[in-house]
């Protein structure tokens, strides 16, 4: 049994309009089957309002599906009584920093999931500063959470959820708001997470991110168009113009140079221009 | 038009335990047309410094000339100012708040008392320029659109207004990458068909190195170096001891030289990339 098991998913909003009558609106989730292995790193993307936040949501019970299931570690995330169970098992992170932020000191927002799980305070204090530590933030600990920028922030959020120990994080674009170096550490930290055995589901909109998952799962309209290796993904210019993604730059460049699908790091470019060198 | 910064300095919370310098004695200018890239890791001061150039801050110190005139000696009136300088937010589609994208972008007009037959021009014109059309969209509510174009209906407010100055903050954050393409696209035809003054902030190096004429560097509430994108971007050193990058091409031309000297590049994009190494390769082959 996979860690977490998607069957024919369906989430349908409603639509109420201004005299009070509800009818079914757009369909964000229209029957997805997926299975995400303990201790894997899946990358997600797709076009805005291809579903991939929607199903983010889904995975820890903040949305219920209209009709299919969402079974993490073996429990339903509609069955109301496992609901903290799941929560405990997976942590969140979504994009925009100022919804996650709860508390007005830095190391108490951290704190904050811990101390909810009932962890002896000398635990809490090691998890908080090894988790402002992970993320860059530990100088910071002590300052106003109002005082930090939104990249700031957002590293905060993370060390929250890094502090909890979950089995499996679901980054919701985490670094779509970081500079250069803020986005190259969530993205150390995600890797470093996931070979300690966390299962990670990174949402992207960053190509070069996605291509550091061991699958990535393409979505559009509501399915899933894709669900393959990153280099098999690459290789279907077809499937990344259809889907509106785009190449990493590494594998644009390997294709404006019509070298071999091979290819899919700086490594292996520079052993065969090597070999033509020769 | 031309804007002139001089000696600019923002302290926050003067006087108190939290007190930071967001903005050190800042200086530089932008000339007529120009489109200037502006990068700094987060907390280097940028978004501050936008928000000097229409008024919404008020320096403790230096000034701030639009077109030759004060905007920080508290004679001038804003709202003039702001008729001048357009800003768009971070994120600007959250801002997007009436029943119709027509509406919405008419709300800044509007609210200059501008004549009503008049006003449906500058909303044509303005959903014109960020490439969507008035007589297909222009009654739908801007919150069944699509993010990338929630985002332009949004630019297109700001646009309405004809300012003389476009000043965008990340204007494509968070948009998936065929969104991302059309930004960039609107941003040069704003600035092909305007001809005003564009000025931007991002953390993606690709969209500064494209869109730019000239890059200003912040770091630690000073500016740190500027230049054109191609003199910024050889300082690769030094931007990285400031957390911010190269773009991604630069960056595996460089891993590339590292190992093999005489593939040696200063490209920008992939295609002046890859005919650096064809030409470094004699009888290069696919």
């Amino acid at each position: 049994m996979a860690f977490i098991e998607i069957r024919d998913l369906v989430v349908q909003f409603t639509r109420i309009s201004e005299d009070g009558s509800e009818t079914a609106g757009k369909k964000a989730i229209d029957g997805i089957d997926l299975d995400v292995e303990k201790g894997s790193f899946v990358a997600v993307i797709g076009m805005n309002g291809s579903g991939k936040s929607t199903l983010a949501k889904c995975l820890n019970g903040l949305i219920i599906p209209t009709s299919g299931k969402v079974l993490v570690d073996g429990m339903d995330t509609s069955d109301d009584s496992h609901i903290w169970d799941i929560r405990r098992r997976i942590g969140m992170v979504f994009q925009n920093p100022d919804n996650q932020i709860v508390s007005s000191i830095v190391e108490d927002d951290v704190a904050f999931g811990p101390e909810n799980l009932g962890i002896p305070p000398e635990e809490i204090r090691e998890r908080v500063d090894n988790a402002l530590k992970e993320v860059g933030m530990y100088e910071n600990r002590l300052k106003g959470a109002h005082m930090l920028s939104g990249g700031q922030k957002q590293r905060i959020a993370i060390a929250g959820a890094v502090a909890m120990k979950p089995q499996c994080i679901v980054f919701d674009e985490p670094t779509a708001m970081l500079d250069p170096k803020g986005r190259e550490s969530v993205m150390r930290i995600i890797r470093q997470l996931n070979s300690e055995g966390i299962t990670t589901i990174l949402i992207t909109h960053f190509m070069n991110e996605a291509a550091q998952a061991d699958r990535i799962v393409v979505l559009g309209k509501g399915k899933v168009l894709a669900d393959r290796t990153p280099d098999r993904l690459f290789s279907d210019m077809e499937l990344i113009d259809r889907a509106g993604l785009e190449l990493p730059p590494l594998i644009e460049l390997r294709e404006v140079l019509g070298l071999s699908d091979s290819i899919m790091t700086v490594e292996d470019m520079i052993s065969e221009l090597k070999k033509q060198c020769r | 038009m031309s804007i002139e910064v001089k000696n600019l300095t923002y302290i926050y919370n003067p006087g108190m335990p939290g007190e930071t310098r967001a903005l050190d004695g800042v200086s530089f200018e932008v000339h007529d047309g120009e489109i200037l890239g502006i990068i700094g890791h987060t907390g280097s001061g940028k978004s501050t410094l936008l928000q000097h150039l229409n008024g919404l801050l008020r320096p403790t110190s230096g000034q701030v000339f639009v077109d030759g005139q004060c905007i920080t000696d508290g004679k001038v009136r804003l709202v003039d100012i702001r008729r001048k300088v357009g800003l768009v937010f971070q994120y600007p589609e959250y801002q997007l708040f009436e029943e119709t994208v027509a509406k919405d972008v008419a709300f800044g007009p509007r609210n200059t008392g501008l004549e009503e037959s008049k006003i449906e021009n500058r909303v044509r014109a303005a959903l014109s320029l960020v490439g969507l059309d008035y007589d297909e969209i222009g009654e739908s509510s801007p919150f069944e659109l699509s993010g990338g174009q929630k985002r332009r209906v949004a630019i297109a407010g700001v646009l309405a207004m004809r300012p003389s100055v476009l000043i965008l903050d990340e204007p494509t954050a968070g948009l998936d990458p065929a969104a991302h393409r059309e930004i960039l696209s609107m941003i040069r035809t704003i600035h092909e068909s305007m001809g005003i003054i564009i000025i931007f902030v991002s953390h993606n190096m690709g969209d500064i190195a494209s869109l730019s004429d000239r890059v200003i560097v912040m770091d630690k509430a000073k500016i740190a170096m500027s230049g054109t994108p191609q003199e910024v971007f050889s300082h690769d050193k030094q931007l990285a001891a400031m957390g911010l990058d190269v773009p991604p091409v630069r960056s595996i031309m460089m891993q590339i030289a590292a190992e093999i000297p005489s593939i040696q590049s200063n490209a920008l994009t992939t295609q002046e990339a890859a005919e650096d190494i064809r030409r470094a390769i004699p009888g290069f082959e696919q």
